[in-house]
Parts: C-alpha cells; sequence; structure tokens
C-alpha cells in the first residue's frame, strides 16, 4: 500500500505546534515509518514535491506572499489540518489587528519600508477551507497524535469539547475563582489541556480559545462585579493570545473605553 | 561566468530564512548572505500598554523551542523594575527549569538536526535506520529535558507556572524526587552520546572569534551573572543596549547587532563553552578532554559537542539542585505594581537574551526591547559562511552547498525568534 504522503508548514508562528510534534519522542521513529514525511522542513532536508495527503499547517497568515503560499498548499492538500492558536485564529500577533496599519512597524524597525507585512494577521480558514482546526497555544500533542492516527485510519478523532471547568470536575481540581477569587477564563475556554493552569493554583487565560457558544458576557459581569477587575483589564483578558477569535474579539470591544480620547495612548 | 550558491528555504533549522553567496572569477566571495525573511510579529509594539503580568506569557510565545529563556529574560526584568528581590530557593528552582529547556533544545539540534550533516543523512529519521541506538537515546534525553519542563513549569512548551517574583505553584518535593532516576541514567547516557560525537569528522576551520556570554562567580552561566566577552570587557546588564549596536538591513527582518557598532562577535554554547568552562563539572570537563576540546575550540563545526557537553551539564546540574530541593514556604514574593526601568539577561540554548521594559505606577507597559541570540549572531554567521565558502571553493557546487548548509546549523539559528 502507498504511504500516507505528510507535510508540515510554517507560517507566522513560534515553532511551538511543529514542535509538538517532535515532542512525540516516543512515537515519533513510528510515524516516520507509517507515514512518508513529504516535507517538514524543519526536520529533514528532504523535501518531496506534492500532492499530499495531508498537511498540517502553523502559523497565522501575515504577509501577501503567505496568501500566494497557502492558495497553493491548499490545491495540493487532500486533507488541511489547522493547528494551533496562530493558525486557527491568527494568533498573539494579530493584537496588531486592534491598532492602526504601520503603528507597531514604527515602533521597531527604522526602515518599515523594506518590510512587507499585511496589516493584519489572520487565521488559515480566512483564506482557505481547513478540513479540521486544533486548537491551543501549543496545541496538546496526544490530540495532534490522535487526529494523525484517526487520518491514516479513516475514522473520526475523538477530540475533547466544552470547557475547562469541565476537565477541573473532571480532575477535581478546587475552583480558584470560587476558593481563591482569581479570575480565570476557564468557563469560556475550550477544554483540551487538562486545567493545567488551575492546577497550578492560576485562573485560564484562555490559551485553547474560546468554547463553543461560550457565554462571555456573563464571565465579564463576575470577574468585574465580583472580583473587582477594571475594564481595561477585563478588555485584555479577552485580547489575549486568541485576541482575533469572534467571540473573545467581541467581548473585548464591549469594554473598550466609551469616549475614545480615554483610550491610553502607547508612548 | 561567475559562480552562485543559493539555497532559498534552509532545512533543518527553525524558521523561515535561507542563504546566499556569491563568487568572483577567482573563486573570492563577493557577497555571503544570511536571509531571513520570516515575517516580524512586532512583540515590541504589542507589548506597550499591555500589564507587566501578561509579559512572561506572551513574550514564550517569541519562541516554541526556548520560552523559558523569554519568560526568565522577561520576570528578570520585570522584577528589576519592580524593585523585587526573589529569594534564593525560588531561583535555584527556576535554573532547574532552565536545565529543562537546555536538554530538550540541545537533544533536539544535536540528535535530529544537526548529527546527519555529519553522517551524510538528510534527517534523524533516516539516521535512526542505521543509528538506532544513538537516535533513541537522542530523543530520550530530549523527552527527560521535557519532563522536567513539565514537572516545574506545568508544561513544555509555553509553561504556565513562571511569575514575575517567582512562580504559581512550587512542585511538591516527591514530584522533583521520582525524576531523579531517570536522571541518573541520563548521566551515563549523555557521556556515551559525547563519544559517539567526538568521533565524527569534524571539518578544519576555526577564526579568531569575540565570544559574549554572561559570567559568574560561582556557577556556569544560565540565569545570572556580568556581560563578559572573550576581549576582555566586562558589562553590567543595564548597559548591555548600550554596547552592542542593533541595525536593519534590507535582506533581514531580524535586526543584525555589533559590538560598539564596530565588530562581530558570536553567542551561544561556543561562547560559554570557551569563556566559562573551568565552571563545568569534573565530569564534563573529562568529557571535554576525552574529545580534544579541553583547552577550548575556535571550530565551530565543534559546538555540536559543545552542546551534547551542555546537556550532560543540564543532567548533572538537574540532579544536584533535586537532590537539594526542599519546598520553599512561598511560592512567590509579595509586590505592588510601581514605575520603573530594568533589565534582564539570561543565556537561552543559543546564547544571550536581553530583555528591557519600563512600567508605569500601575505596572503598565511603556517601552519594550527584546534582544534574541540568534539576530545577534547574524554578521558573525555570515563572516563564517564567506570564509568557509572561499576556503573550499574547490568543491563542485553540490557538496560545497551541503557545507555551507552545514555551517550554518553551527549556530542552530533560530529565526522566529531573531525576528520575532
Ligand atoms: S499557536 Fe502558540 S505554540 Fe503554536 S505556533 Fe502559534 S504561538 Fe507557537
Ligand atoms: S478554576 Fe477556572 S476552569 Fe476550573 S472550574 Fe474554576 S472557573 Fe472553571
Ligand atoms: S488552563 Fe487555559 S490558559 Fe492554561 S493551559 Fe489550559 S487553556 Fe491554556
Amino acid at each position: 500500500m502507498k504511504k500516507t504522503k505528510l507535510a508540515v508548514w510554517k507560517f507566522s508562528s513560534c515553532d511551538g505546534c511543529q514542535l509538538s510534534l517532535l515532542d512525540l519522542e516516543d512515537e515519533l521513529l513510528e510515524i516516520a515509518e507509517t507515514v512518508d514525511i513529504s516535507y517538514f522542513l524543519e526536520a529533514s532536508s528532504r523535501l518531496k514535491r506534492g500532492p499530499y495527503d495531508i498537511s498540517i499547517i502553523e502559523g497565522s497568515i501575515s504577509t501577501p506572499h503567505d496568501i500566494e503560499r497557502i492558495t497553493a498548499i491548499r490545491e495540493k492538500s487532500k486533507f488541511l489540518l489547522a493547528v494551533g492558536s496562530c493558525a486557527v485564529f491568527g494568533g498573539v500577533q494579530a493584537l496588531r489587528n486592534y491598532t492602526l496599519p504601520g503603528e507597531y512597524q514604527q515602533v521597531v524597525y527604522e526602515h518599515p519600508e523594506y518590510l512587507s507585512s499585511l496589516d493584519a494577521s489572520s487565521p488559515v480558514s480566512a483564506h482557505v477551507k481547513t478540513d479540521l482546526e486544533l486548537r491551543g497555544c501549543p496545541p496538546n500533542k496526544r490530540q495532534i497524535l490522535e487526529v494523525l492516527t484517526a487520518c491514516l485510519n479513516a475514522k473520526k478523532p475523538d477530540l475533547p469539547s466544552g470547557s475547562v471547568c469541565l476537565e477541573c470536575k473532571r480532575k477535581g481540581i478546587v475552583c480558584v475563582m470560587v476558593s481563591k477569587g482569581i479570575p480565570c477564563l476557564g468557563p469560556v475556554t475550550h477544554a483540551g489541556c487538562g486545567a493545567l493552569c488551575p492546577a497550578h493554583d492560576r485562573g485560564c487565560y484562555g490559551c485553547f480559545g474560546p468554547k463553543e457558544t461560550p457565554n462571555t458576557a456573563s464571565l465579564s459581569a463576575w470577574i468585574s462585579g465580583k472580583l473587582g477587575m477594571s475594564r481595561e483589564d477585563v478588555l485584555q483578558s479577552f485580547r489575549h493570545i486568541n485576541c482575533y477569535a469572534l467571540e473573545f474579539c467581541l467581548e473585548s470591544i464591549k469594554h473598550e473605553p466609551k469616549d475614545s480620547s480615554e483610550r491610553p495612548e502607547p508612548d | 561566468m561567475s559562480r552562485r550558491i543559493q539555497v532559498n528555504a534552509l532545512s533543518r533549522i527553525e524558521g523561515e530564512g535561507g542563504l546566499q553567496l556569491q563568487f568572483d572569477a577567482k573563486g573570492r566571495v563577493t557577497r555571503a548572505r544570511f536571509n531571513i525573511y520570516e515575517a516580524p510579529r512586532f512583540f515590541e509594539g504589542f507589548l506597550l500598554g499591555r500589564r507587566y503580568f501578561d509579559a512572561p506569557d506572551f513574550t514564550a510565545r517569541i519562541c516554541g523551542i526556548c520560552p523559558v529563556a523569554y519568560q526568565m529574560s522577561c520576570v528578570q526584568a520585570m522584577e528589576q523594575a519592580l524593585g523585587l528581590s526573589v529569594d534564593e530557593p525560588l531561583q535555584t528552582l527556576r535554573r532547574l527549569l532552565y536545565c529543562g529547556e537546555w536538554m530538550e533544545s540541545h537533544a533536539l539540534h544535536v540528535f535530529m538536526l544537526h548529527a546527519p550533516d555529519f553522517l551524510g543523512y538528510k534527517d534523524g529519521f533516516e539516521m535512526a535506520g542505521d543509528h538506532p541506538e544513538m537516535v533513541r537515546l537522542g530523543l530520550q534525553l530530549k523527552k527527560l529535558g521535557n519532563r522536567l519542563l513539565a514537572s516545574v513549569g506545568g508544561r513544555e512548551i509555553h509553561p504556565v507556572n513562571v511569575r514575575v517574583g517567582g512562580f504559581y505553584r512550587t512542585p511538591l518535593k516527591k514530584e522533583m524526587q521520582d525524576l531523579r532516576e531517570d536522571f541518573l541514567r541520563a548521566v551515563e547516557d549523555v557521556q556515551r552520546a559525547v563519544r559517539w560525537i567526538a568521533g565524527f569528522p569534524f571539518p578544519e576551520y576555526s577564526r579568531k572569534y569575540v565570544f559574549v556570554s554572561l559570567s559568574h562567580p560561582e556557577e556556569y552561566p544560565i540565569l545570572r551573572g556580568q556581560v563578559l566577552s572573550s576581549g576582555g570587557e566586562r558589562i553590567a546588564v543595564p548597559d548591555f543596549e548600550h554596547w552592542v549596536k542593533e541595525h536593519q538591513v534590507a535582506h533581514s527582518t531580524a535586526l543584525q547587532s555589533e559590538l560598539r557598532g564596530e565588530e562581530n562577535y558570536l553567542l551561544g554554547p561556543m561562547a560559554r563553552f570557551n569563556l566559562c568552562r573551568s565552571q563545568l563539572t569534573p565530569l564534563c570537563r573529562e568529557a571535554a578532554r576525552e574529545a580534544g576540546i579541553d583547552q577550548g575550540t575556535a571550530n565551530p563545526f565543534k559546538s555540536i559537542l559543545i552542546r551534547a557537553i551542555e546537556i550532560l551539564y543540564a543532567c548533572e546540574e538537574a540532579l544536584r539542585i533535586i537532590d537539594g530541593y526542599e519546598r520553599p514556604e512561598q511560592p512567590c514574593v509579595a509586590f505592588d505594581p510601581r514605575e520603573g526601568t530594568g533589565y534582564g539577561c539570561t543565556e537561552a540554548p543559543r546564547g544571550l537574551l536581553y530583555h528591557g521594559y519600563s512600567l508605569d505606577r500601575d505596572g503598565t507597559i511603556t517601552w519594550a526591547n527584546i534582544i534574541p541570540p540568534t539576530s545577534q549572531n547574524q554578521l558573525a554567521i555570515e563572516q563564517d559562511l564567506r570564509e568557509v565558502a572561499e576556503a573550499n571553493a574547490g568543491l563542485e557546487s553540490g557538496k560545497l552547498r551541503i557545507l555551507i548548509e552545514q555551517t550554518l546549523r553551527n549556530y542552530d539559528p533560530c529565526i522566529s525568534c531573531s525576528t520575532h
């Protein structure tokens, strides 16, 4: 039987998602034998042409060239899997989507004219159809493996759903928001990490992105009302690693200063 | 016609970059470029207006391979800005966390990305066919580094447990003791790996580098010290960004830098080893002696050996800290936000990583500057590419290209860091 051709592609990112794949230390060599790793620039100098059966995408779309590249990859890939917050929601770098075009370029670079950056950092799905998306920054490597295995066996992957709160309950972790008054995004955040932050006595900061139909308004009311968080801090809690995920974006906008002259100006 | 070597997309390095060498008719290199074209993400832009506590979680996202380095330089700078001093036991726990990152990052590079160059394979998977034991050993070392990161930091990539002032939760003594056996075994394993690597064919090349690393009277540098150069200069961390001058060139989205705006310099394992090797453990020094580099080395192709020795060091250091570990009473020191400016430098796997921040009285960031190791190494790398190419201009183009790519991997460049 012909081996499944796997390709891994990097866009604007930190490399953490690809590294999650390489962090499957016990399974890696077996994966490399089972599938044909046809394109994985970070791990191999053996680069084969498409078409590919599975393409894994890490990173957000942030330059004009990225758009051409993702379009071409979509055309030569049967199954396109977007992994991680960058690919699924535009990443933390999408914070620039809330500023004037070019504002940050001037902060960092003497010659912004040498750069070719799009004004916004956007998710893969804003440009091409994705077949499956895995959340998390980084995603859970067991879930990457589950999706790969499911693809090879033509099955549906078994992935967690619901909120981080459910994972707390399942693991018997005492709620940090109720017991210690620590603000926590767990109620609106997609399950998948195993409630890592509450297990470490801290609130969830939402790195797996919004859960299905999250009640962000009720959480905002709780953390500002009961826990006394300032309007600006509530805004920033939602405008975080997954700032460009629709539900978090909309919630953050609700907490913008009413009068735009109140908006804090960066130096 | 003049000769040209061009690689548009470099493999087995982190991030998106290429290289270009142009020769004249006499075989002299007229242009040597390390092209970095990865899109910048403007971290120093979007940090402005954020609160101090977001910075360690945000800057971790500069690099999935060395997030702890970002978190550590970041919290150090923040703590200085806030006038905090973090107790010794918490500092030691941070050093332990950092050991996990050195292991994970170095093991990935040594066994999966770089060793295949010396033995003529296209990747670690292919190499595993002929050297299964060593590849598996390397992956197990990487896994152990990751286990340490998860045990202390909460997760391997982008640890959740680091905060300004300390940690959110300190691990139990039992959790640390559970790691002990595996580290004991790892110390044995790495020594075998160092011997294996010492037998690689190393291309002949060396030059006089200006090495720069942290240096501390009591320990091999990871978390603290002054900045030392092989030219004998010693700089306090707050003066660092006046000492190095950053500038932008058209062929790289990462800023390049020079000491005093005059000369290139090299950071990373080679620099640490050459400047501070007397502070390594006796086992590490013995491994270096057996490998013939105990007097130091200026051959960048031997950096793979030094990385392996640093894995050994990280294992021994982790063991030492685990053995002395008592759970600190408080995970974090208490403080209130205040106005201030602070600077932090730590030794990322790839070399010295600098952060500087200013905060207003609410703890909101008003200024941020981050100088990663790979961007600082660019000019030294370009000089080596040029010199190695010139010395080997007689090779046919295919072979020369492979040698040049191998040369570039000597520095384990991390392009996502460099552009951030
Ligand atoms: S989603 Fe997170 S871990 Fe993945 S590439 Fe983006 S920043 Fe890195
Ligand atoms: S700690 Fe957070 S995630 Fe866990 S139950 Fe409480 S609110 Fe939900
Ligand atoms: S608890 Fe929240 S922030 Fe923490 S790892 Fe899980 S999803 Fe990410």
